[in-house]
Parts: C-alpha cells; structure tokens; sequence
C-alpha cells in the first residue's frame, strides 16, 4: 500500500513532466519512459516493456496509451488512470491554447501559408512513417507483399479501410505472415 | 470561421466520431483513419487545413493524435468540444489495452493475438502509405511542392534525422514559398 502511494507520486512527476517533453510526438519520449520505468523504479523489466510497446503499437487508439499500461504495472487502476491523464492535460492543455489562437487567425498571412505550404512537408513526413514502420516491425517479403496489395487496394478502390486492415489481420491470423 | 465546416457538430457526435476513428485503428495508421473520418467522411476540415494541423500537431508536445482531436474538437465547441473529442479518442481504447495488458501480465504472453495483430499492422501500414499517395495527388501539384514534400521524405525517411531537424530546414522554404502575395 506504501509503495503505491510512492508509485503514484512517481507515476504523476514522470509522466506530467513527460507530456511536456514529448515534443514531436509521444514517441519521443519513449527512451526516457524506458529509462525511467525500468532502470530507475523497476517497475517491469526489459522484455515486458518491448512488449507492452508492442501491444501499445498494435492495439486500437493512440499509442500514447502505453503509459497506461505503465502505470496500471506501477500501481494497479488508479496508477493506469493518473498516467493517462497526466500525459494528455499539460501539453492537451497548450495544444488548446494554440488551436485557439490558430481559429482566430483565418485571414492572417502566417495561416495561409502554412496550410499550402505544410501540406506537401505532411505528405512527406506521412509517407516516411509508413516507410520507416514497414521497414522497422519485422517485415519480412509475405508482409510487404501484404502491405503492397493492401495499399494498393486502399489507394484505386473505396473499400473500407476496416475490411483491409480486417483482411490482413485474418491472414495473420492463420499464420500465414 | 471556416471554410470547410459544413454544420457543427454536437459534443456526442464529436465523441463517438472520434471513438469510432480510434477503435477503427487498430494496427496503428491513426492518422490516415482521422483523415478519412474527419475529411473525407465528414468533411470538417478541409484536406490542406488537416494536412497543416498534423503538422503542427507533431511538433507541439503531446501525442500527435490526441492534438488532432483537440484541434478539431476545439474548432466547432470550444474547450468542451476539445474534451468531447479527446475523451472518444482515448476512454475505450484505453479500457481495451487495460484488458490486454491484464491478459498480458497474467499469461506473459498473446499468442494468436500477436499473429492478428502482425497482420492488422502490415494492413495498416498500407493505410498510412496510401493516405500519402492520396493527398499527394491532391497537393502536389507543381515542382516546388514536389521538392518539398521528397526532401522531406528523403531526410526524415531515408536519412532518418529527427523531425526538427527536418522542419528546421524544409518549414522556411515551404512558408516563403506559400506566402500569399500582397494584394
């Protein structure tokens, strides 16, 4: 009961600072949540946080999540509750204050301009994380074979994404991947 | 306000809708299902003011997804639209990963989950790939936008350098290039 108080303290210091580090994006911060909740306050080893990693990469919603699968490990429901938020409110709360400022400048210069002139810089930084992802899970030829007719059939057809992502989730599934 | 809000949308509809892109993702490729939900689906932004707030959003602190949602969340109702949207994005999503990962601690490992789940990735990974062709052919039109966005792939892509370095080279010439011309 004492160490979950002192988990909790932990939990709500690291990962409230962390959301105000995580500048380009949460994964940026990961080494550090690795660092910390391994190294520092043993609250799992290694090879569980690769995997929670994994889990975090994989499962449905922002993979910023994986904080709350640290601290539910760190101290049970409450843990995984406090992280979550302490991970979104600082910076969720800086974000705000920029989307309000963005909203109120639809006719300045500054705004134009970075609508038409960040959209092709987004195009790229989109088409380097698929690139980098695909290169860095381990895909072998059967998955970028996958992923070639998936994007393939995203890109010339108006099919459902889910039944894409749905279909290869079956394919491995069966183990064919 | 805006120019592609068609009407606004209650704190609920925002809600689910931002559940329903959040649960749709699973594999990963968020980005691209935020971007068929919110522009092309309902068509609250337009595809260059979505393209620019995921951008912003990557470079502000935060989870870039959970930006989104409060850029469009904020858009249409304010701080509580910003809750509503952040609030569908991460609530189930998050009990989800709660009972995977309880499943996880208590068995050590997700066998035939994983095998799935190596697929949805390799699925959605072609989201994310698609998702560039598809707004590529809508705003890359012209050769400055082209060189923009391939020294963009090539550096943070190919080269592998971190995002600011990246952005600290490329967002100037982008901004001088796209600077509306006096009236």
């Amino acid at each position: 009961m004492k160490d979950d108080g002192l988990n909790l303290i932990h939990v709500l210091i690291l990962f409230s600072s962390l959301s105000l580090l995580s500048i380009g994006g949460g994964n940026t911060v990961i080494p550090e949540m690795h660092r910390k909740a391994v190294e520092s306050y043993s609250w799992m080893n290694g090879k569980q946080f690769a995997d929670l990693f994994a889990i975090s990469q994989a499962a449905p919603g922002p993979s910023i999540l994986l904080v709350t699968l640290i601290g539910y490990k760190a101290a049970g429901i409450t843990g995984a509750v406090l992280a979550t938020l302490a991970m979104i409110l600082p910076a969720g709360i800086l974000v705000y204050l920029v989307s309000r400022l963005w909203s109120r400048s639809a006719d300045s210069p500054l705004r134009s301009a970075i609508e038409r002139g960040f959209a092709p810089l987004t195009v790229g930084l989109v088409l380097a994380s698929g690139w980098v992802m695909s290169k860095s899970a381990d895909h072998d030829w059967r998955a970028w074979l996958l992923t070639g007719a998936c994007t393939l059939l995203c890109t010339t057809t108006k099919t459902n994404p889910i039944l894409i992502v749905g279909g290869a989730a079956l394919i491995g599934w069966l183990g064919w991947l | 306000m805006s120019d592609a809000a068609k009407s606004r949308p209650s704190l609920t509809e925002l809600a689910f809708t931002f559940n329903h892109i959040s649960l749709a993702s699973f594999g990963g490729g968020l980005s691209a299902w935020s971007r068929e939900v919110v522009v092309v689906e309902k068509k609250w932004m337009s595809e260059e003011e979505f393209l620019s707030i995921l951008t912003m959003c990557r470079i502000l602190p935060g989870a870039n997804q959970v930006n989104v949602a409060i850029f469009v969340g904020a858009k249409f109702l304010g701080l509580p639209g910003a809750g509503a949207a952040v609030f569908g994005l991460t609530f189930l999503p998050a009990v989800l990963i709660l009972l995977l990962g309880a499943a996880y601690f208590q068995y050590s490992h997700l066998p035939a989950l994983q095998d799935a789940l190596k697929g949805a990735a390799a699925g959605a990974i072609a989201l994310t790939l698609s998702m560039a062709f598809k707004t590529g052919r809508k705003c890359l039109l012209g050769a400055v936008p082209w060189i923009l966005f391939a020294v963009t792939f090539f550096l943070n892509g190919i080269l592998r350098w971190p995002l600011f370095g990246v952005l600290a080279l490329t967002a100037p010439l982008a901004l001088l290039w796209a600077w509306p011309k006096a009236k």
